[in-house]
């Protein structure tokens, strides 16, 4: 036994840790934005969202990595794919048996998990080349840094844009005798890109090796 | 007529795909740095936009959709084989975009020269996942699902064209460190998501 294949050792350590600040999905390797822009007007959803894609990044992970020496490189794209697929389809049946006004929100979002960049890139960029044990940490790693992200956006925008978390009142809105005056835009589409903007610029201004060079 | 002129001013302005559903991104921010690239993207998508909605349209309601069995036979009337349509759907789009990429190395290396690696991307391009989705959702009959194709393409071309005019400009600009690159395209496709806003509530 190698220490690369224990069952906890270096190596999936860094699978799993790495992604979630260092080398997180959203803010160093731009995958996975459509989403993060769409489902986080509230916390709830975030999360929700957060869970199914960590879901299926582990588990298409480990199923890629099962199968890559078995897959003929021609065809790999359409076999990640149906596997991804299948692991979506899951998800959605079981919101919509479990969490059916959840999934009416999120509507055509699960859906998109299929195309989400961070499924198909880990799956391609990782898995391919490394053990089923290492790949699921992998995905499970970036599922949380995305995660991570998705919750952080959400919890600025509902807690600025209605004065709630989780649906339970923080600040009181005006409208309801309180004092909060609440910011309608953040609950609009394009807070989402400027609250995304504003993190990855603290991101970077914390690791400057991030910054890009134009 | 003009259910089908106000179908395709609502999926090109007020529910563009890039700009109101924030759907495609990944392409949206990577292929937007010359105008030449985001135009050949955007041609792409609302190719395979308007052969795929279409076409999951067609399977949809002839394959998949309760009782959309019944010409095999009767004792399938009560099939729905409803959650079949996200792998379906992908299949459809995984050899569309296959059929695409084929015609455009034949008939314009110089366009597939320029796309590269991004073209086999329109598979996973979510625009394209999205607008079938979004077809089911709202259970579009066939001759909208082709309006709403086009338009919804056309939608993110004019989107992704656009950004790309205004990141060549960019370049010129004095960008705080941390924002360069990926952090100011934000904010830019940001405040073009706030002007789009303004043609909600237009209708024919």
């Amino acid at each position: 036994m190698t220490a690369s294949t224990s069952v906890f050792g270096k190596h999936e350590r860094a699978a799993l840790i790495t992604p979630v600040i260092a080398n997180n999905p959203i803010g160093v390797q731009v995958l996975g934005i459509c989403s993060a822009l769409a489902v986080t007007t509230r916390v709830d959803k975030a999360l929700v969202m957060a869970i199914g894609v960590t879901l299926v990044t582990a588990f298409a992970n480990l199923a890629v990595s099962l199968v890559r020496n078995y897959t003929p490189s021609s065809i790999r794209i359409i076999v990640q794919l149906a596997i991804i697929a299948s692991l979506v389809i899951m998800v959605d049946q079981v919101l919509k048996a479990f969490l059916f006004e959840i999934s009416l929100e999120l509507s055509v979002f699960v859906g998109l998990i299929i195309t989400n960049c961070i499924v198909m890139g880990r799956a391609e960029g990782y898995a391919m080349q490394n053990p089923p044990w290492a790949s699921f940490l992998d995905g499970i790693g970036n599922g949380l840094g995305y995660g991570l992200v998705l919750i952080l956006v959400a919890v600025v925008r509902e807690l600025l844009g209605a004065g709630k978390l989780f649906g339970v009142t923080i600040l009181t809105t005006q409208s309801d005798g309180g004092w909060y005056e609440p910011n309608g835009l953040m609950l609009l589409a394009p807070s989402a890109l400027f609250t995304i903007a504003l993190l990855i610029w603290l991101l970077r201004t914390w690791k400057p090796e991030l910054q890009e060079k134009s | 007529m003009e259910l089908y002129l106000n179908l395709f001013i609502k999926s090109v302005f007020l529910e563009n795909m890039a700009l109101a559903f924030f759907l495609g991104m990944c392409s949206f921010l990577a292929c937007s740095k010359r105008v030449e690239t985001a135009l050949g993207l955007g041609v792409a998508v609302v190719f395979v936009q308007v052969l795929t909605v279409p076409i999951n349209q067609l399977i949809l309601h002839h394959l998949l959709a309760e009782g959309a069995l019944s010409w095999i036979s009767p004792s399938l009337a009560r099939v729905d084989l409803g959650f079949l349509a996200f792998i379906l759907f992908i299949g459809t789009i995984a050899a569309a975009v296959q059929i695409v990429e084929m015609v455009v190395e034949r008939f314009a290396p110089a366009l597939y020269t320029t796309l590269g690696v991004f073209l086999p991307l329109i598979a996973v391009n979510c625009v394209i996942l999205g607008g079938s989705l979004f077809m089911q959702e709202r259970d579009y009959r066939f001759g909208e699902s082709v309006v709403y194709g086009f338009g919804s393409g056309l939608g993110f071309m004019i989107a992704i064209v656009a950004l790309a005019a205004i990141r060549e400009k960019l370049v010129y600009s004095d960008v705080p460190h941390g924002l360069r690159g990926l952090g100011i395209t934000f904010i830019t496709t940001g405040l073009m998501s706030v002007a789009f806003m303004m043609f909600s509530g237009i209708q024919l």
